[in-house]
């Protein structure tokens, strides 16, 4: 029988580990001599107190939901995909092959054509650590931590050398041609008349991203195919004898796990960019991995999740612009969010265990 | 003899344990007097082991009194529990496997930092504890090297070691030849006879029948009787554990074979190791009869049972109704043979033959996932494995009836009956069969044995594998002996007894064969 009921362990458990990380960063923010309370105004204003605001929250959380999404179809399997930075810089390389090259003449077929370009360079990039991992059993967790600086130097190398513009300095490729602009929820906005969201970087994307966890819900728990990734995660023994390869299976929800993470240069690259440059994926890959464990590995707690790494980012953001709070700290404090909410799990869950427990033994 | 006057061994008063809404033990009391064999019997999850945990101090009763030598104790970990003189030999041994004997013993009840002394003096203790017990093994031998057999006798030098007068035993037979068994028998009544007192946990009648002093019997958390052994019987004591008469004998008609459905012709297994574990068999199994496989666990009958299966590579001849069925390559898996007509029902079900975080329903398609009635357009259709889950879990008896409830959340003998059901409604031409009844309480174990009774008398073909050589007995109509990858001999259920099959099992062919 399982201790906590689902409500408690989908909604308390997060939710606990979120106060207390929140308490914590309060205490060091006063330690360092600042209002803890007016910070976490300022944090939560920033976030959602504007449309602008919740369009930068909403932008920073389409990426998070991408690469939390590819942690989770891998950790479905039972595989621990550490690659999504790695991934969704390949992606973003993929966006920029197709934009910069391709006649794309409407915005439509750009989506779909980048769309496809960065799932296939993403999943490209997690193919070489996923065939290691099914066939010689190199573990994924190194291998794809490794990729992740080979991903970086390649496109240091791309920047520089291939796709910078003649006479430019900055190791960053052109603007992508005007016809292949994504509409910004500004954009969305003004077609029905509402000024709304302006310079906000959230754009179609985030529909797009919303899509992509519905599809994820259907494969894990409707198609045979993730019943068979499910399988494979929970007893590789049990998969065997049921007649489902383990190799094929490996290889197959790694790559969609690669395809998923690249697909986040879409929202960063062509819909906010609209050009590619250094870093362009600020961390998203490693947040991906506390969206997922924040989120249980489900597309719902993944897009909660997201919002809520996307008001953190955003809050941290303006936090360290309109206070003496150094930025250092606000990485301090969304660290402590992503420790306590990702790692410390079982810290929260063993005395809601004990109580829930005892209620039960009373009743 | 006056017995008020001697303390017991181990008291228990009024114990119990409750882990949530679960009532593991309800107010249980006993008393061991020293120098006794005490049997504690009960189907699983009768509350046995959390009992034993309580006692070697893994949990903490919610109440209840523990007294050893008549002195109130508390045994918070397992460090107290030793230091009160009560030492526990588990089922599944705790040893390092790359270790020497001495080096295992000495493990953790070192004198000093230096290891050196320690392992002097062990060496002599040890000598001494063989020669007073008749517990011979090897120091210098490494854990790997050795059989269950001296592994176990390490298990239990390890606990004499560290000064214990209680033994308590948990399952300890599961592993071993009826030889070994045998000769762990005499070791225990030589250590009963040196005064040491003995607690044998098991599920086996038998065993409890030959050796022990006094028997008490668990029921759903409580003690519903101890009995002095020589007082009660089998079917008293099966009833007890329960709850109703128990039909201890397989009823089925002599067997009406039919044409051969399974041909292996010259079998031969090396696994990932590199190590040689079917050696060159040969057998067939016709419709309508159970071949049974008899053997100690570990000669080559799991690697059987993976070949036919689909799951593990094998080199020979293999025919299903006059098929031949690939060996290796992209058609030998497990889907494969599910098309031609072979089901099986894994040794491990828990590790193969369930995926015990799934639900009831989700289990009922495990290797089945692709059959066409399962699916809707691309999406597979859950409500219909749900209905058929259903209707199974009725068919089937199993308890509780809800297809949403994870594997885990079932008894043994029910997540038997889930994987039965999968297996045998798919009205297989071959059943391969492995294990049907470990860890399966006597009721369920009834049941079981019907169906594939029942199967048998449908006219399909059966092979059984089991280590149970009572069961072996009871179902086969024709018995198979598997000794170190190869088949001993064959002999006839009416025409053998277990102490033939016993020799077999380990290896000996008295010249017949």
């Amino acid at each position: 029988m399982d201790v906590l009921p689902r409500w408690a362990e989908v909604v308390l458990v997060p939710l606990i580990s979120l106060v207390l990380a929140l308490a914590l960063s309060m205490i060091v923010i006063a330690a360092i001599g600042e209002d803890p309370f007016n910070a976490l105004k300022i944090m939560a204003n920033a976030a959602l107190g504007s449309t602008q605001g919740i369009g930068y929250t909403l932008y920073y959380a389409t990426n998070f939901i991408f690469t939390g999404l590819a942690v989770a179809v891998a950790f479905h399997a039972r595989l621990f995909n550490i690659g999504g930075e790695g991934q969704a810089m390949l992606g973003g390389l993929g966006v920029a092959t197709v934009c910069l090259y391709l006649p794309l003449p409407h915005w439509t077929i750009a989506l779909v054509v980048a769309t496809l370009a960065s799932a296939v360079f993403g999943a490209a990039w997690a193919a070489i650590p996923a065939y290691l991992q099914a066939r010689r059993g190199s573990h994924i967790v190194i291998t794809t931590i490794m990729f992740n600086f080979i991903a970086a130097g390649l496109l240091i190398y791309i920047l520089r050398e291939v796709m910078k513009p003649e006479g430019s300095m900055e190791p960053a490729s052109q603007k992508f041609a005007e016809s292949t602009h994504l509409p910004s929820f500004f954009d969305m906005a003004q077609l029905f008349g509402w000024e709304a969201f302006a310079s906000a970087p959230a754009n179609i994307t985030f529909f797009v991203a919303l899509a992509a966890c519905y599809v994820i819900w259907r494969l894990i728990w409707h198609t045979r195919l993730g019943y068979e990734i499910r399988a494979l995660g929970h007893s590789e023994t049990a998969a065997k004898y049921a007649g489902i390869d383990p190799v094929k299976l490996t290889m197959i929800a790694l790559l969609i796990s690669g395809g998923l993470a690249g697909m986040m240069a879409i929202n960063n690259v062509l819909g906010e960019a609209e050009r590619l440059v250094l870093n362009a994926t600020e961390g998203a890959g490693f947040i991906g991995i506390a969206v997922a464990l924040m989120g249980r590995n489900h597309p719902v707690g993944i897009i909660i999740a997201a919002i809520l790494f996307g008001m953190l980012y955003q809050g941290g953001a303006v936090l360290a612009q309109d206070t003496k709070i150094p930025v250092q700290m606000v990485i301090v404090i969304q660290a402590l969010v992503i420790m306590f909410t990702g790692a410390l799990d079982n810290m929260v869950r063993a005395p809601l265990e004990r109580f829930f427990l005892s209620t039960r033994k009373r009743a | 003899m006056n017995v008020t006057s001697i303390a017991p061994a181990i008291e228990l008063k009024g114990i119990s344990k409750a882990f949530g809404p679960v009532q593991a033990n309800k107010d249980i009391s006993i008393r061991v007097m020293p120098g006794t064999i005490h049997g504690i019997i009960g189907e699983n999850g009768a509350g046995k082991s959390t009992l034993m945990s309580i006692l070697y101090g893994f949990y903490k009763a919610d109440k209840g009194e523990i007294f050893i030598g008549g002195q109130k104790t508390t045994i918070p970990d397992s460090q107290a529990a030793i230091a009160a003189g009560i030492g526990m030999v588990f089922q599944h041994f705790k040893l390092v496997e790359n270790f020497t004997v001495l080096e295992n013993i000495v493990l953790g009840a070192e004198d000093s930092g230096l290891l050196k002394p320690s392992l002097k003096r062990a060496r002599a203790e040890l000598k001494s504890l063989a020669d007073e017990y008749g517990l011979n093994v090897e120091p210098d031998a490494v854990i790997e090297d050795i059989g269950v057999g001296m592994q176990q006798r390490v298990e239990i030098l390890k606990a004499l070691y560290r000064k214990a007068d209680i033994l308590i035993l948990d399952e300890p037979t599961g592993v071993l030849t009826p030889a070994e068994a045998d000769q762990l028998f005499r070791i225990l009544g030589r250590l009963k006879e040196e005064g040491k007192t003995i607690i044998l946990i098991t599920h086996k009648l038998r065993e409890i029948m030959d050796i022990t002093d006094t028997v008490s019997v668990m029921r759903r958390g409580e003690m519903t009787a101890t009995v002095k052994t020589v007082d009660t019987s089998p079917p008293e004591l099966a009833e007890l554990m329960v709850g109703r008469k128990v039909l201890l004998q397989v009823d089925k008609k002599p067997a009406e074979p039919g044409e051969v459905i399974l041909d292996v012709k010259d079998l031969n297994v090396t696994d990932d190791k590199g190590v040689h574990r079917v050696k060159g068999i040969s057998f067939q199994v016709r419709a309508g009869e159970i071949l049974g496989i008899a053997g100690v666990a570990g000669n080559g009958q799991s690697e059987l049972l993976e070949v036919l299966g689909g799951y593990e590579n094998g080199t020979g001849t293999i025919t299903v109704s006059g098929e031949e069925i690939d060996l290796t390559g992209a058609h030998s898996d497990g889907q494969s043979r599910r098309a031609r007509g072979i089901a099986h029902v894994p040794e491990d079900r828990q590790r193969e033959g369930l995926i015990m975080d799934y639900a009831a329903w989700e289990n009922t398609a495990f290797g089945y996932h692709h059959d066409p009635k399962y699916q809707r357009g691309i999406l597979m259709d859950n409500a219909a494995i749900k209905q058929d889950t259903e209707e199974k879990m009725g068919r089937f008896d199993v308890r509780p009836p809800d297809p949403k409830l994870a594997a885990k959340n079932f008894s043994g003998g029910n997540q038997q009956k889930i994987v039965l059901a999968r297996e045998i409604e798919r009205n297989p031409d071959l059943l391969l069969i492995g294990q049907p009844t470990r860890g399966v309480d006597i009721g369920a174990i009834e049941f079981i044995h019907q169906q594939i009774v029942a199967l048998r008398d449908q006219g399909k073909a059966i092979l059984l594998v089991s280590v149970e050589l009572e069961e072996i007995l009871s179902l086969s109509d024709r018995i198979a002996v598997m000794f170190d990858g190869r088949i001993m001999g064959e002999r006839m259920p009416d025409a053998t007894d277990e102490k033939e099959l016993g020799l077999l099992m380990a290896g000996m062919t008295k010249g017949a064969a």
